[in-house]
């Protein structure tokens, strides 16, 4: 069991470094797109490959962030009935949801996504802009997206294992995250 | 027993994965792995019925959608609304309004609850998120409105009601989603919404008015001591009076020969500017020209609404798309917090890591919906529901009704992301079939959406206000005195006269649509005069024609039909591209037509979400567009000139 939870751990960690860090592109897609609207209205310029380098950062965004939420747990739930189980059942029900439902989903989606990707960097695509960037790094979130999808799947099956056979404690009643601003708690919860 | 069940696998199916998401796990991943699971199934009974049409290799379009949707423009605007919400909440923005608003107002009677509903209004247009609003005024305003003994009902009510305002108030992230799945435009959304936004407002203070008349005592005005910036409301109307005076000289004289919309902005501009500085002087050189009461109301507000015009105004205008408005948000909000000193690089990353949490699930919710609605199309899913909800008594009418009601329940369980993604791409093409404006038909999805925020027991700024109002009796530190605790019964009684409210204003854009449609008429006289030229063959009037469609409830036929014309969709995609038109129609085209749309079908056949993108197509650069006056249209007709093969298609559309 322990070995498994220093894997679980490692896939955390890798994860989460990454999500943190591509969280950042955040920022980047604001700029370069506010920077793209400044230039288009005063120079009356527009560069296809600024505009796609746009959304290639905000599908970076969602495609590296998805793991670390789900290891964070802010994936969107309906808890009207599962507030109500207890902290055991919780546990028990998502051990059983992340294999019967994660892990087939994010598994197929890294599969089929491999020839999906592979096509695209063999064949050298280009965007169908003129101008536009080469399409595969774009089509590469999509591939690792998924595959740390599917990694992640792993550890918290590990960890939600070790919790029901006693290796790690019970979560409590999440807990509110205090460091977090309301409107991230919101994200959080819901809309 | 087979035969039967693969007859009705689309309302079995349909039912256990709306039932499968009470199991509390994560939306997304439910939607995915309930849409593979009856994929699987309907290809395995694909022999029994004629209606499934389902096959293996429908599964290898996955990672195409997957990579339509993070192409996709107007989804870009989410991250960039959200981030601009957060740093403007960090940077302590509504502590400041609450503060210098409610000094304003507060001698009046009612003053303080004027003020909620005011600042919750510019809050809603600026940070656009309900949790930030409610939780600051029910830490700001709701002691102040307990210590002069404000009725804990009104005052609770109140608040959680101006908080909802976010969500219907422009640039609101519902609207986007809205927009975005109804296919139809952001900008145009917005401009629907604007109406039925600032009556919701208008109810609200009006209600607050009545209260004063009816029962004063539940209302009452701060007493004097309260009055920390004193009196001084005639410099502050002479500065309003000098604002006016400045915005229509600089518009008539200075910039008279530019063309409307830039004339706006650079008088407006030149307005605030002055005001900005006038009291920003009247501050640092202490000149004594404007009472402190002005001088405080001028430095606090002018940056918000400048914010706001900044952001709104530009996409009302036409000058920018919400995804470009939405980053000059970003930036503008940004440079706010650095002017108040308030942007950390603790501030700047809790910031960016809760916008890509943000990101993450809104999107992989929208991911897990496309992979259900690959299986629910594929068994014929939407013809079920469409025939469903047409067999409705009522018409249109009926129709709209049952809708709100079955969105209200369900807004009191499900989050609104849910919501949009799963059941408004299936209820667009039924709208259609009706002849309702899908612009008309989001709003009144958005304002139901508002109510159920409200809604006890689930409601979800109730929980929000519930969690910063005191629970146990406190002594008040300024006053002295022992203040009671605030009752969640209070606070649900509180909150029935705004449901009300609520529920009267559907009613009433659902009476009157022209609150709503009214986005449509300036396009409507732009596009008619164009199309008599059109057949002389001018380029740019095809895109013109198109852009005016778009917002019509023809579109989603229509572009159903275009992408036939511009993708030339394989019949073996039948099922994914058959999904994919109501969520990604029409503004596609008019986004790719820049971009030489045919170019793109070849090289992908799943990819009619592969124009996804510019929902008002404004990337191309609109030089002349912009003297169109008002509305996004101009970037479309900017489109169609742009790229002359769209031309063709804008015969076709219209």
């Amino acid at each position: 069991m322990s070995a498994m939870l220093k894997i679980a751990r490692a896939i955390d960690r890798v994860n989460g470094l990454i999500g943190k860090w591509a969280a950042w592109l955040v920022l980047a897609a604001v700029l370069v797109s506010a920077g793209n609207a400044v230039v288009r209205k005063s120079f009356n310029l527009s560069s296809n490959a600024w505009l796609e380098l746009q959304w290639y950062l905000f599908g970076a965004v969602f495609m590296l962030c998805a793991a670390w939420t789900l290891r964070e747990d802010e994936h969107v739930r309906v808890d009207v009935l599962s507030q109500r189980m207890s902290p055991r059942t919780r546990v028990a029900l998502d051990l059983f949801c992340h294999l019967v439902f994660l892990m087939p989903f994010a598994v197929l989606m890294a599969y089929l996504s491999w020839p999906f990707f592979m096509g695209s960097y063999l064949s050298g695509e280009q965007s169908s802009n003129a101008g536009g960037l080469i399409r595969w790094p774009a089509k590469l979130w999509v591939l690792i997206g998924f595959a740390m999808l599917a990694a992640q799947g792993i550890s918290e099956i590990v960890k939600k294992s070790a919790m029901l056979g006693g290796h790690l404690p019970m979560p409590n009643h999440r807990p509110p995250a205090e460091d977090l601003s309301p409107a991230g708690n919101e994200a959080g919860r819901r809309g | 027993m087979i035969e039967l069940i693969a007859h009705n696998l689309a309302p079995i199916m349909f039912i256990s994965v709306m039932g499968l998401l009470l199991l509390g796990y994560p939306v997304a991943l439910t939607l995915a792995a309930g849409g593979l699971f009856y994929f699987v199934i309907g290809v395995g009974l694909s022999d029994y019925s004629n209606e499934i049409n389902l096959f293996w290799p429908l599964l290898r379009a996955m990672p195409e959608r997957v990579f339509g949707i993070m192409s996709n423009d107007t989804l870009l605007a989410i991250p960039f609304f959200t981030f601009m919400g957060i740093i403007l909440e960090r940077s302590g923005m509504a502590e400041d309004l609450l503060d210098t608003v409610g000094q304003l107002f507060g001698p009046l009677r009612g003053g303080v609850a004027f003020a909620v509903v005011l600042v919750g209004a510019l809050l809603a247009a600026t940070t656009g998120v309900v949790a930030a609003s409610v939780i600051a005024m029910g830490l700001i305003s709701l002691p102040i409105m307990q210590r002069y003994n404000y009725s804990p009902t009104v005052a609770t009510g109140t608040i959680a009601a101006a908080g909802t305002l976010a969500q219907i108030v422009p640039p609101s992230l519902v609207l986007i989603v809205m927009a975005d799945q109804l296919g139809v435009s952001v900008g145009d959304m917005y401009l629907g919404a604007l109406y039925p936004a600032l009556i919701v407002v208008a109810v609200y203070c009006v209600y607050i008015l009545a209260l004063t008349i009816l029962r004063p005592e539940s209302v009452p005005a701060l007493p004097p001591e309260e009055r920390r910036l004193g009196s001084g409301i005639l410099s502050l109307l002479a500065m309003l009076v000098l604002a006016v005076v400045l915005y229509v000289v600089s518009s008539r004289l200075l910039f008279a020969d530019m063309i409307p919309a830039t004339r706006i902005v650079f008088a407006s501009t030149v307005t605030v500017i002055v005001c900005y500085g006038i009291a920003l002087a009247n501050r640092w050189l202490k000149l004594g020209w404007l009472s402190r009461l002005a001088e405080e109301v001028v430095i606090v507000l002018i940056p918000p609404l400048a914010l706001i015009f900044l952001v709104l105004g530009t996409i009302f205008l036409g000058i920018a798309t919400p995804t470009e408005g939405g980053a000059m948000g970003a930036v503008g909000a940004m440079a706010l917090a650095l002017a108040k000193r308030r942007l950390s690089w603790g501030v700047l990353r809790s910031a960016v890591e809760a916008t890509a949490k943000l990101s993450a699930f809104v999107l992989f919710i929208l991911i897990g919906a496309r992979v259900f609605g690959l299986t629910f199309y594929g068994v014929n899913g939407q013809v079920w529901l469409e025939e469903l909800l047409l067999s409705l008594p009522g018409g249109q009418a009926g129709f709209l009704v049952t809708v709100t009601i079955v969105i209200f329940v369900l807004g009191c369980f499900l989050d609104f992301f849910e919501i949009a993604f799963i059941l408004v791409p299936l209820l667009a093409p039924v709208a259609q079939t009706l002849g309702i404006d899908l612009i008309w038909f989001g709003v009144i999805l958005s304002m139901n959406l508002q109510t159920s925020f409200l809604t006890p027991p689930f409601g979800f700024a109730l929980f929000y206000l519930r969690s910063v109002a005191p629970t146990e009796d406190y002594d008040d530190p300024s006053s002295g005195e022992r203040l009671p605790r605030v009752r969640t019964g209070e606070i649900y009684r509180g909150v029935l006269p705004y449901i009300g409210m609520q529920f009267l204003l559907i009613l009433l854009v659902i009476a009157v649509p022209g609150l709503v449609t009214h986005y449509d008429d300036a396009r409507q006289a732009r596009s008619s005069a164009p199309v008599s030229q059109s057949e002389s063959g001018g380029g740019s009037t095809g895109g013109l024609n198109f852009g005016g469609g778009s917002s019509e409830p023809e579109t989603n036929g229509s572009s159903d039909g275009g992408g036939g014309l511009n993708f030339g969709t394989g019949g073996s995609e039948s099922g994914g591209s058959s999904d994919a038109a109501p969520s990604d129609n029409g503004f596609n085209f008019g986004g790719s037509g820049q971009s030489a749309p045919e170019e793109d079908a070849p090289a992908d056949p799943g990819g009619l979400n592969f124009g996804g993108g510019a929902d008002t197509g404004g990337q191309q650069p609109d030089s002349d567009g912009a003297s169109d006056g008002t509305g996004a249209a101009p970037e479309e007709e900017n489109d169609g000139s742009g790229s002359d093969e769209n031309a063709g298609g804008g015969f076709n559309f219209n």
